[in-house]
């Protein structure tokens, strides 16, 4: 059984000895055919590396033909490229004029000071790397402070522990109680019209819906978050990423059939009646994170 | 051709030259720090500015990058000229005052005293050793890093170049650290002729200290006597 979330995996933290070339060596495949994208394939090695080890940008070098210099000359000219390693969370303080007049410059050095690292630096834990930004461009809500992508308003010195706590627990988790965007919905078989729901399987806190899935001659059961908005799924089997897998109901055994293709990756599309009326479609490919809710 | 007026002289010259050749071509000369014949032109240095169009529309460019325009007036020694030439060079020399080639211009410039904060850069990052490496050495094993005041001239990671084949271009064409004898990082030597003397000719600890030249170098000097 996987446990599978769709939380940004930011636990990705790899050592200069972890890098596998084979993996530099797929992202620049994918870029091969063009001559132009250097930028394109830095910013992937980051986004799986959190940084640019030395070792693959000499890869890139040695594949793309490119001179180290060049590629190093660029990596060291944006600032969005870090050649050091970062931190599990990056905590990011704006120091603008109108957050600076407002006190930014003391919360940077709360920060500082309780995470014992200058600006620019990385805790020895790899836990918070610590940034200042010139502008963010919410000037009416200085200071401004963003942690993982969040932003915060009108912070002072006061908040920032509390801030850097909730930072490690992780603000990339739902919180489904407090978003509007989020809501629990009950779903039915197109056939038998029995519900899904399984109260005996509990994912983001509610009971899940319960279906079985059919791949590669194998069948297994699919226990998928009955929220609207959250696509953490638990299954029997792993299914491979990009795999489209049919549906089949648990009370009947009847397949449910897809009705219309999916918009982002053209597999069939699977529509199934919602309580209380209407009905939701999803995308049966796995990793495809398609869904259209009709409400009657 | 392209007709054109130098400081009133009026000269054809042949389409591509730019403003800089055609006026050393007719005599005039024209301070350059980042300039040099068989590199491309680079306009890092700002010395070769020189004054075009006519007033009040006149405006300063660097004649390195400027290529000759057909009817172009250019002044290449206008008052206008020669104070952006001197304030050019007070600041360079407020950051690399070792260099002899700077203190020179400076002083043909009538420079006297100097109004900046002194700083002990040894580089200007005009780009010279960064071109010859690439375009006449074929070697690309230097770069331009990082960007604003951090910008500095160096390998990848500061790491020793594959590519690099001590060929010492570099440090021959460059106008601020100027054939720097490098005894003091012996991984980096290039010559190392002051170090294979017995005696040697200087201890390390007083070489730091010393603004040891290769050309001449001390310890040619001593096998000459």
């Amino acid at each position: 059984m996987k446990q599978d979330t769709a939380i940004l995996n930011r636990d990705n933290l790899y050592a200069e000895e972890e890098i596998d070339s084979k993996d530099i060596l797929r992202i620049l495949e994918k870029y091969a055919r063009s001559r132009g994208g250097l930028v394109a394939i830095l910013e992937e090695i980051q986004s799986k590396y959190g940084y640019l080890p030395e070792t693959a940008l000499r890869t890139v070098s040695e594949r793309t033909g490119r001179s180290l210099v060049d590629i190093y000359g660029v990596a060291a000219f944006y600032r969005f490229f870090s050649l050091k390693p970062k931190g599990k969370h990056l905590a990011c303080v704006c120091l603008g004029t109108a957050c600076h007049v407002r006190g930014a410059q003391e919360v940077v050095e709360e920060f500082e000071q309780q995470l014992g690292i200058t600006a620019g630096q990385t805790t020895e834990d790899r836990e918070f790397t610590l940034e200042t930004v010139n502008c963010l461009g919410a000037c009416a809500l200085g200071p401004v402070v963003v942690i993982d992508g969040h932003y915060f308003s009108k912070v002072e010195r006061s908040k920032v522990k509390q801030l850097l706590d909730q930072g490690r627990k992780g603000l990339d988790k739902l919180d489904i109680e407090k978003d509007e965007r989020i809501f629990p919905v009950d779903v039915r078989c197109p056939h038998c019209n029995q519900s899904f729901k399984d109260e005996t399987f509990i994912i983001d806190g509610y009971p899940s819906l319960k279906a079985n899935v059919a791949m590669d001659h194998k069948q297994g059961w699919i226990r998928m978050s009955s929220l609207y908005g959250s696509y953490n799924v638990c299954t029997e089997h792993e299914i491979p990423e990009d795999m489209i897998v049919s549906f089949i109901c648990p009370h009947c055994d009847s397949e449910i059939p897809g009705t219309s293709t999916c918009s982002e990756c053209e597999a069939p599309m699977m529509p199934m009646p919602v309580d209380g009326g209407g009905r939701i479609k999803i995308c049966t490919r796995r990793g495809c994170k398609n869904r259209m809710l009709d409400l009657v | 051709m392209i007709n054109l007026t130098i400081n009133g002289l009026h000269v054809a010259v042949e389409k591509g030259t730019t403003l800089l050749e055609a006026a050393r071509f007719l005599g005039f000369p024209i301070p350059t720090l980042c300039h040099m014949e068989g590199l491309s032109p680079y306009g890092a240095c700002r010395l070769c500015m020189v004054e075009i169009g006519e007033a009040p529309r006149a405006k300063l460019v660097s004649s390195c990058t400027y290529p000759a325009e057909e009817g172009l007036k250019v002044r290449t020694t206008s008052s206008r000229v020669l104070r952006a030439r001197r304030m050019i060079l007070e600041l360079l020399l407020a950051s690399c005052p070792q260099s002899k080639t700077i203190q020179d211009l400076a002083s043909a410039h009538g420079i006297r005293r100097q109004r900046f904060r002194q700083e002990y850069e040894d580089c200007i990052l005009c780009g010279l050793c960064v071109r010859i490496c690439e375009e006449q050495m074929m070697a690309k094993a230097i770069g331009f890093r990082s960007r604003g005041e951090n910008r500095s001239i160096g390998t990848p990671f500061d790491a020793k170049s594959d590519v690099c084949r001590l060929c010492g271009a570099c440090m021959y064409v460059c106008p601020a650290c100027q054939l720097r004898c490098t005894y003091n990082e012996p991984e980096k030597a290039i010559c190392g002729g002051c170090a294979n003397l017995t005696p040697p000719c200087i201890e390390k600890e007083q070489f730091d200290d010393m603004m040891c030249y290769m050309d001449p170098c001390v310890a040619c000097e001593i096998k000459k006597d």
